[in-house]
């Protein structure tokens, strides 16, 4: 690993994976937090405001990473893959900026009015300024996912050989390219699932661990959590389906990718569940396959085609004979596993929420005193980590899926590196980001923790503070 | 007008907007090693940027983010060339924010000691270096004929572009300190304008020395016309400091900041990197630009949003209207470390 793209690649990977760490934690946790406090400003429930506080901290610590690692985003494209940039620049970068204007001018502002504001504005209004700030997260992801899918599935564009560059002919395209419309519902459904699990698993650790206190109000988030869960997550299944088909249409070799299908499937392709062996086309050890589903995920036949990595290496050493690259297929187990790993942890999650939801019926509350107590409580732990982990291998898996590609058909991945820049460069900054995110993360994780462990605050219901009055704050830094 | 000199022109008032707003909450954070005597004032001085700064510092994402869009080539070259800048800038951006967000957490001297230093280092590590690249694009850099940036880390460290990283951080301390200034009640709004006017007297000599150096580097009469304005403005400034008038204070550095940063991209007009090397390699506004069309469409979404984004965002300024003073700081509620 000497070469500025392998280091380029694995900053990528790096800071991308970390920086979606906190994405859809923000994304689903600005909603539900705003969904708790307008039960409060509906119900005048105490109950609802304490939530409010208690989640809108956890929220906001993770939201400060989220932010400060979305700066590197934006920077790495210019510095690492300064010829990718220039060679998409003229679409890409188009979606980047109204992200900038449309999203994040709205998350930061309105945040900051959500935060220091609880005694200078209206309850109403208040409550208003969380639902934008929330808002601006959905719309921050409809963005970048247009950019993303650019990606996958190059629409609306024109190549210029003299300037070696792609050009936007049609807007319209790259905003409405099918890929970007199925991706961004799964993706915000995906982060739903996430916030849902966090609440979830945060409140059922709470009526376990300390019963003495809150219960009633934890209950009420521990189902508001696991609904969102389970609906997120049907909605994520279905969703996905219909991506995958899609995923066939424009990408067929990242989904012969994701079963590691190398010959051509006539009809009635099996799906394995799992497989013990190399992965490489041999005869594998071990597999446990379920019958045409490949073909049902695939095509939505279960008598359907599918197209084999073979075929499709050699068809593309033909359509792109002049694009330097010899093997079109990306790394078949990274590929195979976080498909699976994706899929397995996230019906995983489902099953833990469906598990709470079934613990509070009728308004039964589990004790550690009985053995499904501790059981429940385990789950609880790993819960959030399952919904997490499968957007982080969902992410790994469409992006890896699409090398060699950078944009598919159009840049290979080594192409894009930016040629000034040595490999002793992307070093640095690889160590440094690798460091310092490592150190944040573990000052997140004990911040995340102590606040978990320090329960509800009080209400302490809001008034509007008089211009002139000397009285402290109700929120400073 | 061209398309691409309007963008050029989009530009320059995203960065205008990006250092006159965060210009100020950069001084504040270094504020808080030079002017807080104890925690209450360091949390006053936070607190008059904690609802803001996220949203000042939105105007750098912004900024980079239409570069990418309307001049890719400019991005990719800059980007990639002031690579170890940039990654200073970022490292200090990162903790400066956690900083910001995670200080008041824990009830803890040692844990927020160490938050004051990141928020006083990652403040001054920007300050100083966007002045530095700024300083170096209107200069011109080494660029070969494929636009590539061709020096080293040490060649971005010339005279001319210290003297401009020199200016950009006295500028933003004085532009904190009148802003803290204007914000504040009770003592420490007595020591930030002395403060401002003492740093104040260091900047207007290296700014009169950068200006002049500019004017005689780009020729421009806009530019000296620019140049002198500042000056302008700048002593107007620290006049109304002298006189306790906060708002004009405060007025007078965001002018000076706002004229220096146009100044700086009229010097560099039509070029958007000189290149030292070969003026025909130098990346212009024609050159290093997307396609009409791609033009087309921004521009229509930043002539309907931009407005409302400064709408909005100005409402929050006048929400957040009322001085504070170390009397409105609550007790710390943060759990123990």
């Amino acid at each position: 690993m000497d070469s500025a793209l392998e280091l380029a690649r694995w900053q990528f990977g790096i800071t991308t994976v970390y920086h979606y760490l906190f994405v859809p934690i923000t994304i689903s946790m600005s909603f539900l937090v705003a969904i708790m406090q307008t039960f409060w400003w509906r119900t005048g429930d105490e109950k609802w405001l304490r939530l409010t506080r208690f989640f809108g901290k956890l929220f906001l610590i993770n939201f400060a990473m989220g932010v400060v690692t979305g700066i590197v985003q934006e920077f790495q494209f210019g510095m690492n893959w300064s010829s990718y940039s220039r060679f998409v620049g003229d679409i890409f970068g188009a979606p980047l900026a109204i992200e900038g204007l449309l999203a994040f001018f709205l998350e930061s502002t309105f945040l900051g009015l959500w935060i220091f504001g609880w005694d200078r504005l209206k309850p109403g209004l208040h409550l208003m300024t969380i639902w934008i700030a929330a808002i601006g997260t959905a719309l921050s992801a409809y963005f970048i996912l247009a950019a993303n899918s650019f990606m996958q599935n190059p629409q609306g564009f024109t190549m210029n050989t003299d300037r070696g560059r792609a050009e936007l002919t049609d807007f319209a395209a790259v905003l409405l390219n099918k890929v970007t419309l199925v991706t961004v519902p799964h993706t915000l459904l995906a982060a739903f699932m996430v916030g849902g699990a966090f609440v979830a698993a945060i409140a059922m650790w709470h009526i376990l661990r300390r019963p003495e206190s809150g219960v009633e109000a934890f209950v009420s988030a521990a189902k508001l959590g696991a609904v969102t869960l389970l609906i997120a997550g049907l909605g994520s299944v279905l969703s996905g389906d219909i991506q995958g088909k899609i995923m066939t249409e424009v990408q067929p070799m990242k989904m012969a990718a994701a079963e590691a299908l190398y010959e051509d499937a006539d009809g009635c392709a099996p799906f394995s569940v799992l497989t013990i062996g190399t992965l490489d086309g041999s005869e594998s050890v071990f597999s446990i396959e379920v019958p045409c589903v490949l073909s049902q995920l695939a095509t939505g036949s279960f008598d359907g085609k599918v197209r084999g990595i073979n075929s499709l290496n050699a068809e593309y050493a033909k359509t792109f004979a002049d694009s330097g690259i010899t093997n079109f297929a990306p790394n078949i187990p990274v590929t195979y596993w976080s498909f699976r790993l994706m899929m397995g942890l996230g019906f995983l999650a489902m099953a833990v929420g469906a598990w709470i939801l079934w613990a509070l019926r009728k308004g039964r509350v589990p004790s550690l005193e009985t053995k499904s107590g501790k059981w429940l409580l385990r789950a609880a732990i790993l819960l959030p980590f399952m919904p997490l982990f499968a957007n982080s291998f969902g992410w790994i898996f469409t992006e890896m899926g699409r090398q060699p590609w950078v944009v598919f058909g159009l840049m290979p991945t080594a192409a894009g590196v930016s040629p000034s820049v040595s490999a002793a460069h992307v070093w640095t900054s690889l160590i440094t980001f690798t460091l310092l995110y490592g150190a944040l993360a573990v000052v997140e994780i004990k911040l995340l923790m102590t606040y978990i462990n320090k329960g509800l605050p009080p209400a302490d219901p809001p008034t509007v503070r008089d211009d002139d009055s000397e009285t402290p704050l109700a929120f400073a830094y | 007008m061209e398309l691409t000199t309007f963008w050029f022109i989009l530009i320059a008032v995203l960065f205008v907007g990006y250092f006159v707003l965060e210009g100020f909450d950069f001084g504040v954070g270094m504020l808080v090693g030079l002017l807080a005597k104890n925690e209450k004032e360091r949390r006053v001085l936070l607190n008059t940027v904690g609802p803001v700064w996220d949203g000042n510092e939105v105007w750098l994402l912004v900024g980079g983010g239409a570069l990418f869009a309307a001049f890719p080539e400019w991005y990719a070259t800059l980007f990639s060339g002031f690579y170890l800048p940039l990654l200073l800038i970022l490292v200090a951006l990162i903790i400066r924010g956690v900083a910001f967000e995670y200080r008041g957490k824990r009830d803890d001297d040692t844990w927020r000691a160490r938050w004051d230093w990141a928020i006083i280092v990652g403040s001054f590590v920007p300050a100083l270096l966007w002045g530095v690249a700024f300083a170096n694009i209107v200069r011109g850099v080494p660029l070969d004929s494929a636009h590539e940036y061709t020096g080293g880390f040490f060649n971005l460290l010339n005279p001319y572009a210290l003297l401009g990283g020199l200016v950009t951080l006295t500028a933003f301390i004085v532009h904190g300190a009148f802003f803290v200034a204007l914000k504040t009640v009770g003592d420490i709004r007595e020591r930030a304008h002395k403060l401002g006017q003492q740093v104040g007297l260091l900047c207007a000599a290296l700014a009169v020395a950068f200006i002049v150096w500019t004017g005689i580097d780009q020729g421009q009469l806009a530019v000296w016309i620019l140049g002198a304005l500042a000056a302008v403005a700048f002593l107007a400034g620290l006049g109304a400091s002298l006189k306790q008038r906060d708002g004009w204070a405060f007025v007078g550095t965001a002018l000076t900041i706002g004229l220096v940063v146009s100044m700086l991209f009229v010097g560099l007009f039509p070029d958007v990197l000189p290149s030292t090397i070969d003026a025909a390699y130098s990346l212009t506004t024609t050159n290093a630009s997307s396609t009409p069309y791609t033009l087309k469409i921004m521009s229509w979404v930043a002539v309907f949003f931009t407005p409302i984004v400064i709408g909005y965002q100005s409402w929050s300024y006048w929400v957040f209207r009322k001085r504070i003073g170390v009397q409105h700081i609550p007790d710390p509620v943060a759990p123990k470390a």
